[in-house]
């Protein structure tokens, strides 16, 4: 593994970033509470480009309030503002909590938004209403610092009640909520009481609907997040985020519940790891039906070995999943040459341990897509993993692109894309080997219809 | 049902003609309320975003950047460099020592690297707030490299989307009238408030073309930094989307004394008045005559084909919600020309004027709404029976929830539906969704697309 040989020139600007904004995490994590509406104190325009860029990819709805800022906010503070916005949105939607975020205006006129709540709270009946408030300044870290501040606020404000229930609590990070329905069936089938944090596996993934409702269904109840504190455990799936984010480090502080931070279960020995853990809490062995998709697993990956062996892959995206398909590559046998994450974890770090036995597998922080395109060019993957915005590139090189993370705003059902897992693997593994199958089709002068 | 907010109830008119027109708009959105509306930043970027040959930098923190990165289906016939997101990602540590020389940096660093015509430096929220002297450091630059760099006061908590269409237009007004007019015919105009969504203004300049009128710019639809400073040289400034060109409009004819139209490139009663009036203003005889010839050659193709349409359109509800209002008056019409009714109309940044033009316009009872948002919109497609919603990403969630076809008209879209050729597109799209058999497995459907169909 070298990092250095490769690094690119260094510069100033960030041309077509590799991140979103912290405010955006924070909307997303929150929406994976039940009836939580997500609020950001500050403009209009955040609030509105945020629900855009997140419709297209899940394709639902996603109301976010804002407080509107104009000028004179911005310059006298955001309090009234930030009243109007609340004491509308508790008469409109009448939500269970309001998951309040910063933008980087309200942060840098130095609002001081947890008095403005508290004075909130004081002045008006709030009846059932939570109120949690997550700092999100767009200059500090990325989307998914913003995510994980969320969760860990939330947590914070309500874990309160330590009366053992045996439960557990599964911080799952930002995975597609088909990959949340997977946990929860695991939990189910292994009769865990499970508390996630956040669960949008409904939300925005859900059904269609027989009238308009303030909100859509599922997501983690409040009542059930306030019981965290009386769980067994926590597992958290982000292993590579700032440890000073983690919701299960704070648990563990404060309610002493032992704390498992491993990284995104894709692969069978990350998964294994996984699903040891749960049925280690279960007591009792994983259903059959688990064994069977893992044994289906390691049949493909004997089927498609030569397939992958030896090819290189590009990965970009958050850290937890670039690591995580980094080292479920590596299991395969493909080589993941390059892979690209936002600053705010500690990648470089971790990395090693890793991608252990991986040559030539470089490892960056904080790079756009004009650092990929150099590193793309010298170092040719033979495929792309990673969200739609790596399409030109991967088009550019002619190579193909396997679809996932955030955003797929170009495919339908980014919400649905599956890796982790048996099951999650098994998808994503099949997606890559036919991906590589097809382009392999289309190079050829031939055109075999047998491989 | 849902409520409308006390606060906004002066902005929706749902009482019919009779409850009077005097609408509250154009104010800032109501906090909480969310509100389909975005930013002055937002407005800026929009109409400038398609000039091709010059560099975006947007100045801030990343997500205005990122959320705005390929965002449109604005076509180029040469550079992509508008399809590129270029920020300076103000970091903490810019925040606090202030962000001038991080834009100088990048702003050099760029220039050297993609040689653009032009630069166009977007402020952000955080950049009002911090006091960075951005016009100083375009300046410096473009002193240095040779090039206009020019600051667009873009911060979002300045106003509505349309004081960004403000702070763009000043932007283009320091291009217009700097290069050398020569060789500009008589009879010849610039497109203004044309996005080349999907290659539209080139079937609007082919248009013009067979009427022998020459196109000196196209302001900002497949723009080039060149062209628009020559376009002063202009006989007739043509304005389509009103709301954000009208400030250039009104700059040009003060400062060069070029009058404009106002015209809507959508539909076949719009289109063909635009061109019209365009030939009235500028030509004779002669180029009436072409004029005549050009519209009954383009509308008698594509008659056949859209009665076809309105065949099985007839009778199906409309609600019908864009950025700008003008565009409000072409969809009714439109859809009135496929037997739709629009029973619900509203914009983001619409006037007084614009909704007393569309009261006329709509029907008894349709409802006016100005800035809404999402709850109300759903409210109004199950009071109305909505069979279609016009708009663009955002509402598209709350038609396809409900069960209810969608047609997206906003700068996102892939689809040509300006001109002739657009409006068959346009009838296309709406019958694709309207007419669907999906809709009637959803739990919600009454379907009543009407007309023979049923």
């Amino acid at each position: 593994m070298t990092v250095s040989d490769y690094q690119t020139a260094p510069h100033e600007a960030t041309r077509n970033a590799c991140y979103l904004c912290a405010p955006l995490g924070a909307s997303i994590a929150f929406s994976g509470i039940a009836r939580c509406l997500p609020y950001l104190h500050g403009g209009q325009g955040c609030a509105t480009y945020i629900r855009r860029y997140t419709i297209s990819h899940f394709r639902e709805p996603m109301d976010i309030a804002s407080s509107s800022f104009g000028e004179e906010a911005t310059v006298f503070g955001g309090k009234d503002n930030l009243f109007c916005g609340l004491k509308n949105v508790i008469s409109q939607y009448q939500p269970d909590l309001i998951g309040i975020a910063s933008t980087c205006l309200s942060e840098t006129i130095g609002e001081n938004v947890p008095a403005l709540i508290e004075e909130f709270r004081q002045s008006v009946d709030l009846g059932e209403t939570q109120l949690v408030f997550a700092s999100t300044p767009s200059y500090a870290g990325s989307h998914l610092t913003g995510f994980h501040k969320a969760v860990l606020a939330t947590a914070k404000a309500l874990a309160v009640k330590k009366e053992e229930h045996g439960g557990i609590n599964i911080m799952p990070g930002m995975i597609s909520p088909a990959d949340i329905r997977y946990i929860k069936r695991i939990c189910q089938d292994l009769g865990i009481s499970a508390a996630l944090l956040p669960d949008y596996s409904d939300t925005l993934d859900g059904v269609s609907w027989p009238e308009y409702h303030c909100f859509p269904e599922g997501g983690t109840p409040v009542s059930v997040l306030k019981g965290m504190g009386g769980a067994k455990a926590s597992i958290e799936l982000c292993r590579f985020s700032d440890p000073q984010l983690s919701a299960a480090s704070f648990l563990e502080k404060c309610h002493g519940l032992p704390a498992y931070r491993i990284g995104l279960p894709v692969g069978v020995r990350a998964a294994d790891e996984f699903m040891d853990l749960l049925s280690g809490y279960a007591g009792r062995p994983l259903p059959e039906g688990y064994t069977r998709e893992r044994g289906r697993l390691l049949d493909a990956y004997v089927d498609a070995h030569k397939y992958v062996f030896g090819r290189k892959a590009l990965v970009y995206g958050d850290a937890d999943f670039v690591m995580g398909i980094g080292r479920f590559l590596a299991e395969i046998g493909m080589v993941p040459v390059l892979c690209t994450a936002d600053k705010g974890g500690n990648l470089a770090g971790q990395a090693e341990d890793l991608l252990a036995g991986v040559e030539k597998a470089v490892v960056l922080e904080g790079a756009d897509f004009a650092d990929i395109e150099t590193l793309a060019t010298e170092l040719k993957p033979d495929i792309f993993i990673g969200s739609s915005k790596g399409y030109k590139l991967a088009r550019l090189l002619g190579v193909p692109l396997v679809r996932l993370g955030f955003p797929v705003h170009d495919r339908l059902g980014g919400a649905r894309l599956r890796c982790v897992g048996y099951a999650g693997t098994q998808e994503l593994f099949d997606r890559i080997v036919n991906a590589l199958l097809e382009h392999r089709q289309d190079e050829s002068d031939i055109g075999y219809s047998y491989m | 049902m849902i409520e409308i907010l006390k606060d906004r109830k002066q902005q929706v008119r749902e009482g019919g003609k009779a409850a009077g027109f005097d609408m509250v708009c154009d104010t800032a959105s109501l906090a909480g309320s969310v509100s389909q509306r975005a930013c002055v930043f937002c407005g800026s970027r929009v109409v400038l975003y398609p000039i091709a040959d010059a560099l975006h930098l947007v100045h801030g923190p990343v997500g205005c950047a990122a959320y705005t990165w390929d965002i449109r289906g604005a076509l180029s016939s040469g550079p992509q460099l508008h399809r590129m997101s270029f920020s300076t990602d103000l970091r903490e540590k810019d925040v606090i020592f202030g962000g001038e020389k991080k834009l100088y940096r990048v702003l050099t660093e760029l220039i050297d690297t993609y040689h653009p015509k032009a630069a166009f430096v977007y402020s952000t929220c955080i950049v009002g707030v911090i006091g960075d002297d951005v016009e100083a450091v375009c300046r410096t630059v473009s002193r240095e490299k040779g090039i206009d760099v020019i600051p667009v006061h873009s911060e979002g908590f300045r106003g509505t989307k349309k004081n960004g269409y403000q702070a763009a237009c000043q932007a283009l007004s320091r291009l217009v009238g700097t290069a050398d007019t020569a060789g500009i015919s008589k009879l010849s105009l610039n497109i203004l408030g044309d996005f080349n969504i999907a290659g539209e203004i080139w079937q609007i300049k082919e248009y013009y073309r067979r009427m022998g009128i020459q196109v000196v710019s196209t302001i900002t639809g497949d723009g080039r930094v060149d062209e628009i400073r020559r376009a002063h040289g202009a006989s007739l400034n043509v304005v389509q989307c009103s709301g954000s060109m009208m400030a250039l409009a009104r700059m040009m004819q003060e400062k060069y004394g070029i009058p404009y139209l106002r015209v809507s490139y959508f539909g076949i009663e719009d289109m063909s008045k635009a061109l019209y009036e365009v030939a009235e203003k500028l030509g004779d005889e002669a180029m009436l005559s072409r004029t005549r010839e050009l519209v009954s050659q383009e509308v008698a193709s594509i008659m056949p084909e859209l009665r076809e349409y309105r065949r099985k359109l007839e009778g199906a509800r409309a609600l019908v919600y864009t950025g700008g209002a003008f565009k409000v008056f072409s969809m009714v019409r439109s859809l009135r020309t496929l037997g739709i009714k629009t029973v619900v109309a509203g914009s983001q940044t619409g006037d007084k004027d614009d909704y007393r033009q569309l009261a006329d316009l709509c029907d008894e009872d349709t409802v006016l709404l100005d800035d809404t948002n999402p709850l109300e919109l759903a409210k109004y497609v199950q009071e109305k029976g909505v069979d279609l919603i016009i708009g663009g990403v955002k509402e598209r969630p709350i038609a396809y929830k409900l069960g209810v076809g969608f047609c997206d008209h906003n700068h996102e879209r892939k689809i040509c539906l300006a001109g002739y050729s657009g409006m068959l597109n346009f009838a296309r799209e709406v019958y694709t969704s309207v007419c669907s058999p999906v809709w009637s497995l959803m739990p919600r459907r009454r379907l009543h697309t009407g007309g023979e169909q049923t």
